[in-house]
Formats: C-alpha cells, sequence, structure tokens
C-alpha cells in the first residue's frame, strides 16, 4: 500500500485550480492560433486575435481568463493500492478546491437552485465540487480537472433515441443542438459527444469527452471518422467567434461511445467554450 | 460598412440612433452592473412605484458578474454573461430610458422590439476575455444588493471599453447578418 497524505491531494487541487484559470493549456491555445490562422471573416479573425491577447494578459499578469471561473469539475481515478492518509479523498478535494477559489481570487458561482442563495456562508466557496471517482490498478491517484462555465453548459443536451436513428440521427441531433446555440456558448467551441451507455452515462461520457487534449486523435477509427464529419457539418454553421459570423465554429468534436440497450440510443452533447480550461495530473 | 465611435454616457437618443449593426463603439464615463437576480430586483422596484438605485434615464447596463479584485486592484476579470437570461425583464427598462446594455449572445423580438421603439442598443463585448476587460475598468462601486455577492448592482467607471453593436435601433442584428454570410447550406 503506498500512503498518501490528505494534505498533499489538497495542495495539489489547489494549485491545478488556481494555475488553470489564468493559463490556457497548450492543446486549447494551439486551437484558438490555428482558428485565427484559419478564419475566412475578418470580425471574428479581430475577435479571435482579442482572445489570444486576452489569454497573453491573463497568463501574464495571474488574471483569470474569464469571470465565469466555472463549477470545479474533476474525474478522479485512485489506485486499489493507495491509502489516503489524514482524511477522505472526496474532502479533500473538496477542501482544495475551495482553497483555489479563494486564494486564487476566482468567483464563487455556486447556489441554491431556487432560492439563488450563494452557499458560501454553510458549505463553502464555490462548492461542492462535481466529482467524478473510479477504483483503478496500481498506487497513484489520477486527477483531470476542468472549470467549467455555465452559459456552454446551458445550452447543453441529452435525449434517448431509438436505434433506427442511427449515425444520421446523431449527427443531426448535434447539429440542431450548435446551430440553435448559436453566440450564447462562447464558439469556438469543444463539442462533446457521449453515446450509448444508459442516460446517465451518455451524459458523463459527454462530460468526458471535454477533458481530452485538443487535437488528440480518437482510438477508435469509426469514431475519429465521425467526429471529423461532424465537425465539417457544425463549420459549415457559419457561426464563426462569439456568433459574429465565420468559418471557425468548433475548434474540436470528441466523441465517447458506449455499448447500450438492445432498444436505446442515448445520446448526450456537453459544450465547452473557447476557453477550455483543463487539465491532468498524477500523485 | 463598419464605423468607430467613442461615446461617454449617459448616451442620448442622437447617440445611440446614429449606431449600426457591425458598428464598434468604445464607451467612456459610468456603466453599471447587474445581472439575473438583480435585473428581477429591479424590475420589482418599479412594480411597487419605487425609486431605483440609479438613474436610468440615459444608463448603460453591463450584464456581468466579476471576480473578486486582487489587493490593489478595482475589480477582478470581468467580461459578459449570456444575455437571454435578462429578457424578460430588458424591455421594462428600455421603457423607464435605458439606453444600452452590454453582454453576450442573443436577445428576444421583445428586447429588439423595445430597442426599436425606445431608441436603445444591445452591445456585445467579448465573452471569454475578463482579463482584457476587467483592465478597462477603472473603478467599481456596489451600489445596491450587495448580498447578491458577484451579482451586486456595481457602478463601474469606464475608459475606452470596447464593444460592438448587435442589434440596433432600425432592427438589424449583427448574429443574423454575419451567420448569413458563411453559412453552407
Amino acid at each position: 500500500m503506498r500512503e498518501i497524505a490528505y494534505e498533499e491531494i489538497v495542495k495539489n487541487v489547489r494549485d491545478i485550480i488556481v494555475y488553470s484559470a489564468s493559463n490556457l493549456p497548450e492543446d486549447a491555445l494551439q486551437a484558438m492560433k490555428d482558428a485565427y490562422e484559419n478564419e475566412k471573416s475578418p470580425v471574428s479573425k479581430e475577435v479571435l486575435k482579442q482572445l489570444l491577447e486576452n489569454a497573453d494578459i491573463a497568463s501574464s499578469e495571474s488574471r483569470p481568463l474569464c469571470q465565469d471561473t466555472g463549477l470545479a469539475v474533476f474525474f478522479v481515478k485512485i489506485g486499489a493500492d493507495v491509502k489516503v492518509v489524514g482524511g477522505l479523498l472526496k474532502d479533500a478535494i473538496n477542501e482544495g478546491t475551495e482553497k483555489g477559489y479563494v486564494e486564487g481570487y476566482l468567483r464563487a458561482s455556486t447556489c441554491e437552485p431556487f432560492s439563488r442563495a450563494n452557499l458560501k456562508d454553510t458549505v463553502g466557496y464555490n462548492l461542492p465540487a462535481i466529482i467524478h471517482l473510479d477504483i483503478v490498478e496500481g498506487d497513484k491517484i489520477d486527477i483531470e480537472y476542468a472549470a467549467k462555465g455555465g452559459g456552454s453548459e446551458n445550452v447543453s443536451r441529452a435525449r434517448v433515441f431509438p436505434p433506427a436513428a442511427g449515425k444520421a440521427g446523431v449527427i443531426e441531433y448535434v447539429k440542431e443542438c450548435i446551430s440553435d446555440a448559436g453566440p450564447n456558448p462562447c464558439p469556438p467551441l469543444t463539442v462533446g459527444v457521449g453515446i450509448g451507455g444508459t442516460f446517465e452515462k451518455a451524459v458523463i461520457s459527454s462530460k468526458h469527452a471535454l477533458f481530452r487534449n485538443i487535437g488528440s486523435v480518437n482510438e477508435d477509427p469509426e469514431m475519429a471518422e465521425m467526429e471529423a464529419e461532424i465537425k465539417e457539418v457544425l463549420n459549415k454553421l457559419g457561426i464563426g467567434t462569439m456568433g459574429m459570423g465565420g468559418t471557425e465554429t468548433v475548434l474540436a468534436v470528441h466523441i465517447e461511445s458506449n455499448p447500450c440497450h438492445i432498444a436505446s440510443l442515448p445520446v448526450s452533447v456537453n459544450v465547452q467554450c473557447h476557453s477550455s480550461r483543463h487539465t491532468h495530473i498524477t500523485i | 460598412m463598419s464605423k468607430t465611435y467613442h461615446l461617454t454616457t449617459p448616451l442620448s437618443d442622437e447617440d445611440v440612433s446614429m449606431l449600426n449593426s457591425g458598428d464598434i463603439v468604445y464607451l467612456n464615463g459610468t456603466i453599471y452592473t447587474a445581472r439575473d437576480a438583480a435585473h428581477k430586483r429591479l424590475v420589482d422596484l418599479l412594480d411597487a412605484g419605487k425609486e431605483l438605485p440609479f438613474d436610468v434615464k440615459g444608463a448603460v447596463i453591463y450584464f456581468v458578474g466579476p471576480t473578486p479584485p486582487k489587493p490593489g486592484d478595482p475589480i477582478g476579470s470581468a467580461g459578459p454573461t449570456t444575455s437571454y437570461r435578462m429578457d424578460s425583464y430588458s424591455p421594462r427598462l428600455i421603457a423607464e430610458g435605458l439606453k444600452g446594455m452590454i453582454g453576450k449572445g442573443k436577445r428576444n423580438k421583445d428586447v429588439t422590439d423595445a430597442c426599436e421603439k425606445h431608441k436603445a442598443v444591445y452591445f456585445g463585448a467579448t465573452g471569454g476575455a475578463g482579463a482584457l476587460l476587467g483592465k478597462q475598468i477603472k473603478s467599481a462601486e456596489v451600489i445596491a444588493y450587495e448580498e447578491l455577492g458577484p451579482e451586486a448592482v456595481r457602478k463601474l467607471e469606464v475608459v475606452d471599453f470596447p464593444v460592438t453593436v448587435i442589434n440596433d435601433t432600425h432592427g438589424e442584428d449583427l448574429y443574423k447578418i454575419g451567420r448569413s454570410q458563411y453559412e453552407v447550406k
């Protein structure tokens, strides 16, 4: 058994939260630079230039890229040979999250669903974090983190289709989602598509798909081909950067596919804005 | 052809009537922040026949919930939030004399109709450019609803705050114009 101290997890989580708020990861930054090169609309190109300048300012002055510093979302894999000493893993992640948001001067964006009251006095600052846990082989803790903003989350959707809908039905559904969303989710976007599983499995898969590095190739050749096809369809929508009209509406389409029930074809579309603040560490 | 203007608040009917969708405007002077929760309270005040916490005539409201300021800074990152959530409240404020709104994303017909009828414009600021936009804000003061945290109403002093006219007083919509030029059917 490898022992990992509770405090070490808190510190790691705090650090990635503070760093991610002001530093776009290399893959997302490169994708934005590529979009700037490829964009045909002068208006969208100008806005992309402003966003690249924003990324520079954020990084060099340690200011948050966006005022929506998101809800903290984690996919965590803990090795079966790890023992967390001094507290529980989930508590450590929540404590690290609170420290990161407070010490990094990040916005607390959580509230009660109906009163809309901010919970920071009762349960903490920007808590609870959204944590998806899995147990795997080994003696390490693998943490994937993303700050998930509200504008792009608000246009996301899920539906269980009959199997006859097929690939064409899925592609049409994703197209409708991004077309209806227009400028609202802050394009150019990363589009996560979860296919198959049960209803909630499709939704969680679409979320996890957003954590993959932009520019990476899907290991499943059939899905890689489908990703390219959907990306082409979406870029024909003409939405452009921040909806100003243009040729670069999506940076990437990421699909996670699962086996599903013989009666169902669940599909979920989870959308990420141009500021794809995600990171991956191993403890 | 898009034009560039430098305007100082409060804005007049003449100021906003000359603007066309796609024009770039650098705003100077005082603007006020309000998001969903604050908008609801402002409209509730009007319904109750009470006074608003600021003079809405000629005013510009920025839909933003900034990050907390670091020590020594007036404000943190401060880019626009998605505007449609204010659609049910904006027409009422426009009828009372509001001349400009700054946000991102589409507005509904009630809002754009009100913009035409009462002479007001909807400006877009670049979503996700919070660090850059925050630097154009020189002072910030909470003037109402402090308990709403990031959603409190703030009085901001801005210098050359960059926005683009999305919906003008003539019924045009930059999102529709821009997209139609690049959509491949």
